[in-house]
């Protein structure tokens, strides 16, 4: 359940101040699947970055499960992306050193999770994805479509009830596009909040809910 | 964050720049290496200085004429000075726990035999002067216990002075002249080898007294207490002070023990190992600006993986652990590699130059290896912090 009121972020770029999100109010209820679409620039990213406590907001109050966390310091607002909200970027950001299987790892190492229990759950995840083949392989050995699934891996292995998609499939062709949204919608039916953010109509419309940003304002949410 | 998974992500990101890794590992090791050596170097150094002052034995206590201050080397010399006497010397004797007393006097003077030689030391000694000393004879016997006062001309021969004059021939019973005077050859001495730069080889013994008329002294140079293991050093100083005081009217002695001089010299060679082992820590310094240099580099170029690791759940104060861990890793493998590269080398400088001694005190390469890791902390805490610092989004951006 995610809440935001009164939501503004301002960035100052030179001397001007540049408005990203104007006033944002928004409520987000478990489960849902939501597609943020808008043009470039309108806020989508910053939107989501506040959303997922990457960002803070400079007015508004934002509530997480009911929990104010705009108060909250690094330390706990760390501990909540870590449990809570998992991210997929649209350049994966994979670490390229390290193998699949380690990458899909790192959010457990950073939990603190005993190592046999990550090597469990690390084994279920790679073969629930259908990358078991390519876990010991490093990203630059991987397609962009296996890449994408890698990311999206890691962002699930710590269970969250949120999954952010700052344009997952921006990077890939229609074919591994379609697959990974294909996961990402699947992970969305066993109860996982998804947000997305596209510029591809068609998949826009694949969401239940379409939220309209333009210059920094929800322009239409249906 | 587990421990080990720090130590096996720092790894993990090292081994992948190993070439750059191997390089900063090199300039740690080489400042490692150096403060190791060169303090074993130090250490070995001061042992052997401290066993070449300790082989007379540790139950000396030394009197000379004249009042030395401590600061200076000679200070303020009483102008009445009464003379150090075989008299003190005997009244030194009667102390209780004095074991033995050797006076001495000591000069230059041409030793011959035949058509050969040598112009070497002449000590005037008493007959105990080989035991105190411990110079073991080896042949013959040393000077014998004599009337003091007129002693008779036996003289007993440093082995380079024995081998230098009689080279094959057997000197034990012949007559060699010193200063002109004739003196029966008793004893050949065990070679000493050198103390501090004197050779005790090349020297020869004489009764004390026969020394001061050889010289045309009126007094003696030095009078060595030997007293009991067990006693402490003060009390028998305090008890000849007192004597020689009453004797003499006036303190117009110096009173040295044993202890005090290995105390003065034992702290002067701390110091000497401890700027040497300074100096290696310059090299030290330079390894440590190799760490931040590549710690500011590695920082720079992973700046998205510090936004991406932010978004999975890492906190400033993680992202600080683990570039820092970095750091340290570096640093630790330089210091062991050093470690042994140093000791493995002061090792190897034993071997080979057995002149040069060389010890590495096992606390000192503890110390070095805490050191390096604590450079590679201090190197690492600056761009470790930057990386902490970093906004996630822009560090994500920043492609
Ligand atoms: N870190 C920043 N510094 C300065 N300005 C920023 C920053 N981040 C975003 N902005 C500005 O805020 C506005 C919204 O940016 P945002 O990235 O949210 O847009 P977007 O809708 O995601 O665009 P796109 O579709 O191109 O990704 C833009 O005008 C952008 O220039
Ligand atoms: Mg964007």
């Amino acid at each position: 359940m995610i809440t935001l009121a009164g939501i503004c972020r301002e960035f100052m770029v030179g001397d001007e101040r540049v408005a990203a999100l104007r006033d944002v109010d928004l409520t987000i209820a478990t489960g849902e699947y939501i597609a943020v679409m808008g043009p470039s620039g309108s806020g989508k990213s910053t939107l989501l970055n506040i959303i997922g406590l990457l960002d803070r907001p400079d007015a508004g109050t934002y509530l997480l499960d009911g929990e104010d966390i705009t108060g909250l310091g690094d330390r706990q607002q760390a501990a909540l992306r870590r449990h809570k909200i998992g991210f997929v970027f649209q350049f994966f950001h994979l670490v390229p050193r390290m193998t699949a299987a380690e990458n899909i790892e790192l959010p457990m190492i950073l939990a603190g999770i005993d190592p046999s229990e990550r090597k469990q759950r690390v084994a279920a995840t790679i073969d629930a994805f259908g990358i078991g083949n390519r876990a010991r392989h490093r990203p630059d050995q991987l397609s962009g479509g296996q890449r994408q699934r890698v990311a999206i891996a890691r962002a699930v292995i710590m269970q969250p009830h949120t999954l952010l998609a700052d344009e997952p499939t921006g990077n890939l062709d229609r074919v591994s596009g379609g697959e990974v949204v294909e996961i990402l919608e699947d992970l969305n039916s066993r109860g996982l909040t998804l947000i997305t953010v596209t510029h591809d109509p068609d998949l826009g419309k694949r969401a239940g809910r379409r939220i309209r940003m333009v210059d920094g304002r929800i322009e239409s949410d249906r | 964050m587990l421990l080990r998974d720090l130590i096996r992500l720092s790894l993990g990101s090292l081994v992948d720049q190993r070439m750059r890794s191997f390089l900063t590992v090199l300039g740690i090791a080489v400042g490692i290496a150096s403060v190791v050596l060169l303090t074993s170097i130090g250490e070995g150094v001061r042992r052997f200085m401290l066993s070449e002052f300790t082989q007379f034995g540790t139950n000396l206590v030394s009197i000379n004429p004249g009042r030395t201050t401590t600061v200076g080397v000679s200070g303020a010399i009483i102008n009445n000075i009464r003379p150090l006497s075989i008299a003190d010397e005997e009244a030194l004797r009667r102390i209780a726990g004095v074991i033995d007393t050797i006076a001495v006097v000591q000069g230059n003077a041409p030793v011959e035999w035949e058509k050969r030689s040598r112009h070497t030391t002449i000590l005037g000694v008493g007959p105990t002067a080989a035991a105190v000393f411990k110079i073991d004879v080896a042949r013959g016997r040393f000077l014998p216990v004599d009337d003091q006062r007129a002693p008779r001309a036996y003289v007993a021969l440093g082995s380079t002075v024995a081998t230098e004059l009689f080279r094959e021939t057997s000197p034990l019973g012949k007559i060699v002249r010193i200063g002109g005077e004739r003196y029966r050859v008793i004893g050949i001495m065990e070679s000493k080898g050198q103390m501090l730069g004197f050779d005790l080889d090349d020297a020869v013994y004489i009764p004390t007294v026969r020394a001061m008329s050889l010289f045309n002294l009126d007094s003696l140079m030095e009078i060595d207490l030997l007293y009991q293991a067990g006693l402490e050093s003060r009390t028998v100083a305090d008890q000849a002070r007192r004597l020689l005081s009453a004797r003499h009217g006036a303190e117009d002695f110096t009173i040295t023990t044993q202890e005090e001089m290995l105390d003065v010299l034992g702290s002067v060679l701390n110091i000497i190992t401890l700027s040497v082992g300074g100096l290696g820590a310059i090299s030290l310094l330079v390894g440590g600006v190799g760490i931040l240099t590549i710690m500011t580099i590695a920082v720079t170029e992973r700046t998205p993986e510090v936004g991406l690791l932010r978004a999975i759940g890492a906190g400033r104060g993680q992202i600080l652990l683990l570039f820092i861990g970095e750091a340290v890793v570096l640093a630790a493998i330089g210091g062991l590699c050093g470690l042994v590269i140093g000791a493995g080398g002061a090792w190897l400088l034993g071997a080979l130059v057995p002149s040069l001694p060389t010890h590495t005190p096992w606390l000192f390469a503890l110390y070095a290896e805490l050191l390096a890791a604590a450079i590679g902390l201090l190197a690492g805490v600056l761009p470790a912090r930057h990386a902490a610092g970093l906004d996630p989004i822009e560090a994500l951006r920043a492609e």
